[in-house]
């Protein structure tokens, strides 16, 4: 940049060349926003669209879905929802999803995090070829363990409840929870632990009520994608559940009949199990964009 | 244990990884290994070397068992000699 | 960081060891157990050694799976990646338009698998879908229950839809990580757009987007429910991926000893492929923190 005071007729029109140049390049930077916005819009209107789809045909009945084409209900009906919020074999399938998913979180979290520790804190004998498996395990295919587990939780008795679902989706959200969580528990430096050892805390007292708060939102980001993982997966939780534990996925599956398929109430359900995802990531809004690095920018 | 269907080859196979295991880490206990480079591009361990030959000798026996008729103790003759090789100089 | 060497710190990981194997190593086991057999029930089983495998390397369709998995996974990769890097590139840094369309975007990522199947079935469908009757009334007779190229062009738009968020998250905040104080020094020294890009924005990006691409190359490698509720695997195989058709073959056919043997193939192939990109990974990282020492 030039002084701001010109003195010579040179530094007068040097000067003014700077200023048209500026407000050239502030006109420029209007339509590059623009530009911006436009793209990004189109990128949300692709997103939104087949969801839109999808609540449109909720809020029709099947004679109106199949006969007329319309871009928004033209008798609009809660007669699918309705539908499954009393019939106990629908929303029970809610039921069940929500109570293996909550289970697995709870089981995940809490072995996780002293694993993490560990892994961020010490050395160890194996410790990085014990850390390779485990990222082995979040990338096997679960249809390569559907068998064996099938037979493994018949013969345990655990076929069909909850837990069975619970434990079998630890195979790939533990060591998911252990690698995102050792990447911000590693970002907490040493002297803190070192510091509360020198004040004569004890390994669990330090752990819970000093090291646990301070990567809270590490625990909400992790908590997020053990709900995550498990809400989605359907290979899994299909398999190993028939009547008592059936998750809303395989339940979805019965509006398909002899007579064609209901689409109508398949529109409904499939709306009704997106709801519990905005929730949970309406919670970790502020967090959610450090925690896909997984604690690792 | 019963649904498990175990037979003996493959008892032993897991015997011997169980084995193999337990040796490396009380060698590790006794003389920890370190990293170093050998003809592989990458610095190893030897737990590393190991892996890679292990992995390795999956592909060798795959491959002698699926696209030729050679017998599968040529194929374990050749994946032994391959992960002492490996183990020595990798 | 120092990590202090301590091998009590195995007693942390105990818990978490026993839960794993149980549900990793003892399953594995028992695949590797069908796998040499021809298991009728507990009772009655004949060993058979290497055949299943051999069957198994030679049988065409397969093949056939795996190399229009590697396709599929390729594909999707090489839109998803770019495609990704732009939309974290204009996504709004701050304010409530940023929390907007961080959830927004999320979405697609918290739909179940089959659900995402579901909704796209809805969209495509000739008769009563958006896109569906869309492309029919421009004059293109799409049909994706006929026509293998349609299959394949919706399915890989719906993983596009479905998985492009993850990568654009992941750069997102690998972007926002990055100091104002940089972005100030390319505007005195008047570097470009492309250069800022290349010199600032994307050495970011590559920590993150290592993990982007191994994440998304692997689940893109067992995907499963998606083209099973959207195609069915049709028409014909020409959407029939590894997982499917293993699936296939262990639920619906019972075929205990085939599939345990493929099984065991596709496991290794996960493996060979996990294990390059965590050794490149630990290798990046590591020339990072020597590079930050020098």
């Amino acid at each position: 940049m030039t002084s701001s005071v010109p003195t010579t007729p040179e530094s007068v029109r040097q000067q003014a060349a700077e200023a048209a140049a500026l407000r050239r390049k502030r006109a420029r930077n209007v339509t590059t926003r623009w530009r911006r916005r436009t793209l990004l819009g189109l990128y949300l209107v692709f997103v939104i669209l087949p969801i839109y789809w999808l609540l449109n045909l909720s809020f029709q009945t099947n004679s109106e879905i199949l006969g007329s084409f319309s871009f928004w209900p033209q008798n609009f009906t809660v007669a699918n929802y309705a539908r499954i919020f009393t019939d106990a074999n629908w929303y029970m399938g809610y039921v069940n999803s929500l109570a293996y998913v909550l289970m697995n979180m709870l089981i995940s979290i809490s072995v996780a995090l002293p694993a993490a520790y560990a892994f961020s804190r010490f050395r160890f004998i194996g410790d990085k070829h014990l850390f390779f498996w485990l990222l082995t395990n979040l990338m096997a295919p679960p249809a390569v363990f559907l068998l064996p587990y099938f037979q493994l939780y018949y013969s345990v008795g655990l076929f069909d409840t909850h837990i069975a679902v619970a434990l079998a989706h630890c195979l790939f959200n533990i060591p998911l929870a252990i690698w995102i969580l050792e990447g911000f528990m590693s970002s907490v430096p040493k002297e803190v632990d070192e510091t509360a050892y020198i004040d004569g805390y004890s390994f669990p007292r330090f752990f819970v009520t000093i090291f646990l708060p301070m990567i809270r939102s590490g625990i909400g980001v992790t908590l997020f994608f053990l709900f995550m993982f498990s809400w989605v997966e359907l290979l899994l939780s299909r398999t190993l559940t028939a009547t008592n534990a059936q998750p809303i996925a395989s339940i979805m599956t019965r509006t398909s009949t002899a007579s064609g398929i209901d689409w109508g109430t398949l529109a409904a359900a499939g709306v009704l199990t997106i709801i519990p995802g905005i929730v949970v990531v309406y919670f970790v809004r502020n967090h959610i964009a450090k925690g896909f690095a997984l604690g690792r920018t | 244990m019963e649904w498990m269907v175990w037979t003996l080859p493959t008892a032993v196979f897991f015997s011997v990884i169980a084995a193999i295991l337990l040796g490396m880490t009380t060698w590790e206990l006794v003389s920890p290994s370190v990293e170093r480079r050998g003809f592989l591009p990458i610095a190893t361990t030897r737990g590393d070397r190991l892996f890679i030959g292990l992995l390795s000798a999956a592909y060798i026996h795959l491959a002698v068992v699926g696209f030729t008729d050679i017998s599968i103790w040529f194929a374990l003759g050749a994946s032994v000699l391959w992960l002492l090789v490996l183990m020595r100089w990798g | 960081m120092n990590k202090v060497y301590n091998n009590r710190a195995w007693f942390l990981i105990l818990p978490m060891l026993l839960l794993v194997a149980f549900s990793a190593i003892i399953p594995l086991m028992t695949v590797v157990n069908y796998s040499v057999q021809d298991v009728f029930d507990a009772n009655t089983r004949f060993f058979t050694g290497t055949e299943w495998f051999e069957v198994m390397l030679n049988d065409p369709a397969l093949q056939a799976a795996l190399l229009r998995q590697f396709a599929f996974s390729f594909t999707i990769l090489a839109i998803e990646v770019p495609l990704g890097i732009g939309i974290a590139l204009l996504m709004p840094k701050r304010g409530w338009q940023a929390s907007a369309v961080l959830i927004l975007i999320t979405l697609p990522l918290l739909i179940p698998w089959n659900v995402v199947g579901s909704i796209w079935q809805l969209f495509t469908r000739g008769d009563i879908g958006l896109m569906g009757v869309g492309i029919r009334e421009l004059g293109y007779a799409y049909n994706i229950t006929r026509n293998p190229a349609d299959a394949w062009a919706t399915i890989i738009l719906m993983d596009v839809w479905h998985w492009t968020p993850l990568i654009a998250l992941l750069c997102y905040s690998g972007l926002r990580s990055i100091p104002d104080a940089y972005y100030q020094a390319a505007r005195i020294d008047r570097a470009s757009k492309w250069a800022v890009f290349r010199y600032i924005q994307l050495p970011k990006l590559t920590n993150v987007l290592v993990i982007g691409v191994l994440l998304r190359f692997m689940h893109s490698f067992m995907i499963y429910a998606e083209p099973f509720v959207l195609t069915g695997g049709g028409p014909g195989s020409s959407t029939t991926f590894l997982s499917q058709s293993l699936t296939t073959m262990a639920i619906g056919q019972q075929d205990l000893g085939p599939s345990a043997a493929f099984s065991l193939i596709y496991f290794l192939i996960i493996l060979l492929v996990c294990w390059v990109f965590y050794t490149a990974i630990m290798n990046s990282q590591k020339d990072n923190t020597t590079q930050g020492g020098a």
